[in-house]
């Protein structure tokens, strides 16, 4: 058909367009701005724990500070602070700390306005084991690619009648293709081998079809990366008993949603996964996935660690290699030594002194 | 126009002949076949006063006359004991999933699967013990799917208020039979308010029925994180259907597998029974190296439900007994034991307990 030809060429213009932006930017004199979201509870510590360590590492990053409290906009819309926006649309790159979600405060939760504000459509987890943080499973290294805005999580619901609700799941073609072509990138730029498409689509025929068959297509344009589809209880059967198998994973929100939760509890829990949010226009946003853990904000005893692999895991993005080593190979060292371990990693140290010990090792790797 | 299918309002009396109970096999795909045909066997050996009515499901047939006859002799034994239909889902819409057709039209609401740590079997969590009943006809699995926008799919998952209610009641019942003190509801109530919060209000409505026994509720990516991390919290779980499907594959993996854990669906006049994670196993079909333990457990499930309690018991010691023995461990444990092995060393241990048995 006219319009199906049309439409694959539109689309392979603005993927080659997209591709264009999400190389890694160089400014002049090779400092990059990153804009900060320090959030709310533990944020603001980690964060300076973060930005402490980066300093002593060198890494060429000059961070912009900004809030985003939700404000309404003309129209009664609830928007992020226009300086936020400008900030982040300008630097393309983001690192957020923990935004505490508001009951009854009107407004939708921050990471949803953020999620929408910026199209993050893609949310990465790469899921390692830690070698100085024992869990039952050691050899994890895999990494979870969710498609982020529609799916389950369209939030279109209805009630029919009295007692009967129906849940709208929405699967496109558009942003499965997108996700899709995302998942082989990630999988070619990060020198990994394989891309499983989770779906089940032997139950939800159409939907997960569609998505499945825009994964195969994607799967053809890059021969070079292994690919293949399992159902999602075969994922979940599979992962708890033999997570090595597993490379790449590709899949829609909800099955995202309780796939990288699962494999960040195999590593140790949201307190040490890192996790990036890729958006539409180059935009990235990495960011730690706990909460504000409210009880021991501004104690000293928070656990800086998801924070700064995320932060980690976003100088890999710009392409600062050597950087990122760096400071992952001293906070992996730091947590192996075990002396100066935060209180949810086993020991009792402050947070201080975990940053102090990681900042310590950085200067002997220099 | 008259629906063969849907047309039950009367209860079939329970099938008893001469002493001797009629139950529905469907071999299935995969390993199925081969595992009934033990079955089969180890009943005949045992003297089981259980006749089998063999009805077999041809998946790749486009026309439904075979599944069909299959739900009609259900209805006619009350009682059934499959393997996995296999479903390719690279065929259209209109070729539905068997084995889901089987359980919406017999109404099997309750799809129960017991996890348990066995001994013999080496684990990463040890002392575990989850009874997970999942919702089984309706949530996500309701097969209504249309695209209306070329390019576009909306599927829908339904959550009615008498299903949630029937579920959670059968759970909160189920706890209590059997002596259990927690009920966790597993949902995603923050972000499908409308859909899973009903699903949580049922189940806080019925838990008030029921005092002694405590509820809490959980969301569901949490759910697994604590289940990798610390098993053991878990007692009773009552969800909807797709995080049902998680949960229970997630919990098998961590008690060993999928050979070793039975399932069975429950309704209100039908029972049938199969393995937990509902595998067909075609990697493995015919090579005897599948894994006959969740097939042989699921199958004392059924002779429990026949009220054939002394049988079952039998039959389950001489199943757990065989799998503490490691060198006959088959390959889905690490072994290298056959599936025939394990069978003959499982006809040993019932023998050996003294029961009449035929003579091999």
């Amino acid at each position: 058909m006219a319009g199906t030809a049309w439409r694959s060429a539109v689309s392979q213009v603005v993927g080659a367009l997209k591709k264009e932006s999400l190389q890694p930017r160089t400014f002049t004199r090779g400092i990059h701005t990153v804009t900060l979201i320090p959030g709310d509870g533990i944020g603001p510590e980690i964060s300076t724990a973060v930005m402490k360590i980066f300093e002593v590492a060198k890494a060429p990053i000059q961070w912009e500070e900004r809030n985003v409290t939700a404000i309404q906009g003309p129209g009664g819309k609830w928007m992020i602070p226009p300086d936020a926006k400008e900030s982040m649309d300008r630097n393309k790159i983001g690192l957020k700390g923990p935004l505490k979600t508001p009951i009854a405060a009107g407004h939708p939760s921050m990471n949803l306005l953020l999620r929408k504000t910026f199209d993050l459509y893609a949310n990465v987890r790469p899921c390692a084991s830690i070698e100085g943080y024992q869990t039952p499973y050691t050899d994890v290294n895999l990494v979870t690619i969710r498609e982020n805005t529609e799916g389950e999580y369209s939030g279109i619901e209805h009630v029919i009648v009295d007692g009967v609700v129906q849940s709208i799941k929405l699967i496109t073609e558009q942003a499965s293709q997108r996700i899709a072509e995302y998942a082989f990138e990630y999988a070619k730029n990060n020198q990994r081998a394989s891309v499983t498409a989770v779906h089940k689509a032997n139950i939800m025929r159409m939907s997960d079809g569609l998505f499945l068959r825009t994964c195969r297509e994607a799967a053809e344009k890059h021969k070079d990366v292994k690919f293949n589809e399992m159902y999602l209880d075969t994922v979940c059967l599979n992962m708890v008993q033999d997570p090595s198998q597993f490379d790449v994973l590709v899949m829609p929100n909800l099955y995202g949603d309780i796939l990288s939760d699962l494999c960040a509890g195999l590593i140790g829990g949201l307190g040490v996964t890192p996790s990036g949010n890729i958006g539409a226009n180059g935009v990235a946003i990495f960011e730690s996935v706990h909460g504000t853990a409210p009880d021991i904000a501004g104690k000293d005893m928070a656990n800086p660690t998801a924070l700064l692999l995320s932060a980690v895991m976003m100088l890999r993005h710009m392409g600062l290699h050597g950087h990122a080593q760096k400071i992952e190979t001293a906070c992996f060292d730091v947590i192996r030594d075990k002396k100066a371990l935060t209180k949810d990693l086993g020991g009792n140290s402050k947070c201080s002194e975990f940053t102090d010990a990681i900042c310590q090792r950085v200067r002997e790797l220099v | 126009t008259f629906d063969r299918r849907h047309n039950s309002t009367h209860t079939p009396p329970p099938a008893r002949y001469g002493g001797r109970h009629t139950v529905t096999l469907i071999p299935g795909d995969g390993i199925g076949p081969e595992l009934a045909k033990h079955v089969c066997e180890l009943f005949r050996f045992c003297c089981v006063p259980v006749d089998f009515e063999v009805v077999d499901v041809d998946s790749s047939m486009a026309s439904e006359d075979d599944i069909d006859d299959a739900i009609m002799a259900i209805r006619r034994n009350g009682v059934a004991l499959k393997g996995n239909i296999e479903t390719n889902h690279n065929l259209p819409p209109s070729y539905k999933s068997r084995n889901n057709l089987l359980r919406t039209t017999l109404d099997l609401y309750a799809n129960v699967m017991h996890c348990q740590s066995l001994p013999g079997v080496r684990t990463r969590h040890r002392k575990i013990d989850i009874m997970i009943v999942r919702e089984n006809t309706e949530g996500e699995y309701s097969s209504l799917e249309h695209e209306n926008v070329p390019g576009v799919v909306e599927c829908l998952k339904i959550i009615t208020k008498t299903k949630s209610l029937r579920i959670a009641d059968y759970a909160f019942q189920t706890a209590r039979a059997k002596g259990r003190r927690l009920v966790t509801a597993v949902h995603k109530a923050n972000i499908m308010k409308l859909g899973d919060g009903l699903f949580l209000e049922c189940c806080k409505e019925v838990a008030s029925g029921y005092p002694e026994i405590s509820f809490e509720s959980m969301i569901v990516d949490n759910t697994t994180m604590q289940l990798v991390s610390r098993p053991q919290q878990f007692d009773v779980m009552v969800m909807p259907n797709l995080y049902g499907n998680v949960v229970s594959n997630v919990c098998a993996g961590l008690v060993g597998g999928p050979g070793l854990v039975p399932g069975a669906n429950y309704g209100e006049n039908y029972a049938v029974f199969e393995t937990g994670t509902r595998n067909t196993g075609k990697s493995i079909a015919n090579s005897n190296t599948a894994n006959p333990t969740a097939m042989l457990l699921a199958s004392c499930l059924l002779l429990d439900h026949l009220k054939l309690h002394d049988y079952a018991s039998m039959i389950r010691r001489a199943v757990l007994s065989t799998l503490t023995e490691t060198k006959l461990h088959t390959a889905d444990l690490g072994g290298q034991g056959s599936t025939s092995e394990v069978l003959q060393r499982v006809m040993n241990a019932v023998q050996s307990t003294g029961p009449r048995t035929l003579s091999m």
